[in-house]
């Protein structure tokens, strides 16, 4: 596979195209928005969006208090990628960590975090994001560190297995008989060969970290409202939605792209980086 | 002349069930400079005597008996010794080349760690040394194989590339296990006859671990017949070749193929024959039992 390769996979392609146009609509929030997102106009509240006829000054329209819908997405942007990312790493971190240990050392160490793993996974994921937000209290450090503490098992799940089919192949015997230590056999051996796969998985968990944002955005849990955020803006929205359908259904549009794209890069990388589907 | 690898005695079972016996009092010597050749069927526990020599046993076998290689017991060595040990004095070429080199990793790198590791080379010193291994293993280009991935090169080419790390440090003992089985006949021929040549010129002794007896009448100093995890037999290649003493190796020799009487039937081992040497492996194990061992 060359280097080029793998973006000529149409899913890869789209994806990063989803995650190249979030990645500068975040960073260029206050520059890329024509309004202040806080900024009241109460006398232009509710305004359609441009397309529909109304007020250019608001191409999608205000809200029940006048402020920018487009500006407010903008920024929601912001909030989504850097949950998302910043809770995807280190949920990949500590799980990449714990499936590596559990994989490569086997016995009694897999044998804790596995049962570990198990009884994590039985918890209902969204309640208990919910009890940690209301004991951490409401921000967006909570919902990071919630996705984190409920996350991680996915990649530790995946890793560790992965880990113990690598075990097998020979190249680790190889290594293990030039007489490389334990640790460096895991970490410049193994880990490479693992790490395709994290690729992937990191990919698919912004997706859900993003969609999980929203969730605890839109039951109050996230970030005090004069922060925007899509789950908040939706919250908001779901009052007027009579008057004003384009409050929900614009948020939800742009997670649905967002994670949309997110998983079709998942599955893209999966699909290039796979030597047996991508022949 | 005390021998350079000896095994007495070597016992390997499960730990959760001690009564499954994979390796039954396996004895066997390996000279210093000699090719010795373990031959049996699948299962006869060949592959394994070679992972416990080289301490990569399986974690849920216990072993017992002892490895003494170059007057030092290492059956139950500490991992540090053994990382000293091995790459250094006894090295090791697997069976699949296809999957005994990393995948990610270019061939330099691989060939170099056990240079650097274990030489102390610099960067430099260990490059040069790879091209002039390779060279040794007669591939060509060395230097575009080095900055080359195993997928791009061939069985016969990796298999050469995990001769060259295997004898790079000129070890005392190299352990083969079935090094040529996963390629096709050609190649076959010219890895046992670079096998021979990197034996001769290093002085290297060479536990090769087959199924395939024309490999050991050609290659091998010295046979050790294994079935059920017993050495049944063991004898210089000649005297083995020319008078076989036990049933069971009569019976290997009657299965192989014969190019040279065509039309002949191929001969199975006799079922009576197996069962003879299963009862006698149960008997020995109830004796042994008995023995309070």
């Amino acid at each position: 596979m060359s280097p080029l390769g793998v973006w000529r996979n149409p899913r890869v392609a789209f994806g990063m195209l989803v995650v190249l146009a979030l990645t500068i609509a975040a960073a260029g929030a206050p520059w890329l928005s024509p309004h202040d997102p806080l900024e009241q106009d109460l006398l232009n509240s509710f305004q359609a969006p441009a397309w529909s006829g109304a007020d250019a000054a608001h191409v999608l329209g205000t809200d029940s208090l006048g402020r920018d819908t487009l500006s407010r997405l903008i920024f929601g942007a912001r909030a989504a990628l850097i949950v998302a990312f910043v809770a995807a790493l280190f949920a990949g971190l500590l799980g990449t960590i714990l499936g590596l240990a559990a994989g490569y050392f086997g016995g009694r160490l897999d044998a804790v975090i596995s049962r570990l793993v198990d009884v994590w996974m039985s918890f209902p994921s969204v309640l208990l994001c919910i009890v940690l937000a209301a004991v951490l209290g409401a921000g967006l450090h909570t919902v990071v560190i919630a996705i984190i503490v409920i996350d991680w098992t996915r990649f530790c799940r995946v890793v560790r297995s992965e880990v113990i089919v690598q075990n097998s192949h020979d190249y680790v015997a190889s290594a293990m008989t030039i007489g490389l230590s334990s640790w460096r056999v895991l970490i410049s051996e193994i880990l490479p060969n693992v790490a395709p796969l994290l690729l992937t998985l990191f990919t698919l968990e912004m997706g859900i970290a993003i969609v999980v944002e929203a969730i605890l955005s839109y039951v109050g849990l996230s970030v005090s409202s004069g922060v925007p955020t899509w789950g908040g803006i939706i919250q908001e929205g779901r009052l007027y939605v009579n008057q004003a359908w384009w409050l929900m259904a614009l948020p939800m549009a742009c997670i649905v792209m967002a994670v949309l794209g997110l998983n079709a890069l998942g599955d893209g990388l999966r699909e290039a980086f796979d030597p047996v589907e991508s022949r | 002349m005390t021998a350079l690898l000896d095994i007495r005695d070597l016992d390997l079972c499960l730990k959760a069930r001690p009564s499954v016996r994979l390796l039954r009092r396996v004895s066997l010597a390996v000279n210093a400079g000699h090719i010795v050749g373990l031959v049996g069927e699948s299962g006869a526990g060949k592959t394994m005597v070679g992972r416990v020599v080289l301490g990569i046993a399986p974690g849920n076998a216990r072993v017992t008996g002892s490895v003494v290689f170059d007057g030092r017991d290492i059956t139950h060595l500490s991992e540090s010794d053994r990382r000293h040990l091995l790459g250094r004095e006894i090295a090791f070429i697997p069976q699949n080349p296809m999957t005994a080199l990393n995948p990610v990793e270019r061939i330099e790198p691989q060939m170099t760690d056990v240079l650097r590791m274990h030489l102390g080379m610099t960067r430099d010193a260990a490059h040069g040394r790879a091209l002039e291994m390779l060279r040794e293993v007669r591939l060509r280009e060395p230097e575009k194989v080095l900055r080359q991935y195993p997928h791009e090169l061939s069985g016969g080419m990796r298999q050469r590339v995990l001769l060259a790390i295997a004898f790079a440090c000129k070890p005392k003992l190299v352990i083969a296990d079935e090094p040529t089985t996963a390629l096709d006949v050609t190649i076959q021929k010219q890895i046992l006859r670079l096998i021979k040549e990197l034996q001769r010129i290093s002085g290297t002794a060479i536990l090769f671990i087959t199924h395939d007896l024309g490999v050991v009448a050609k290659l091998c100093d010295h046979v050790a017949v294994m079935h059920g995890g017993r050495v049944l037999e063991s004898e210089t290649a000649a005297q083995l070749f020319a008078r076989p003493a036990h049933d069971y190796t009569r019976a290997l020799f009657a299965a192989t193929p014969r190019f040279d009487r065509p039309g002949g039937l191929l001969q199975a081992i006799p079922a009576a024959l197996t069962q003879r040497l299963a009862d006698e492996a149960r008997e020995l194990d109830s004796s042994r039992r008995r023995d309070g061992e």
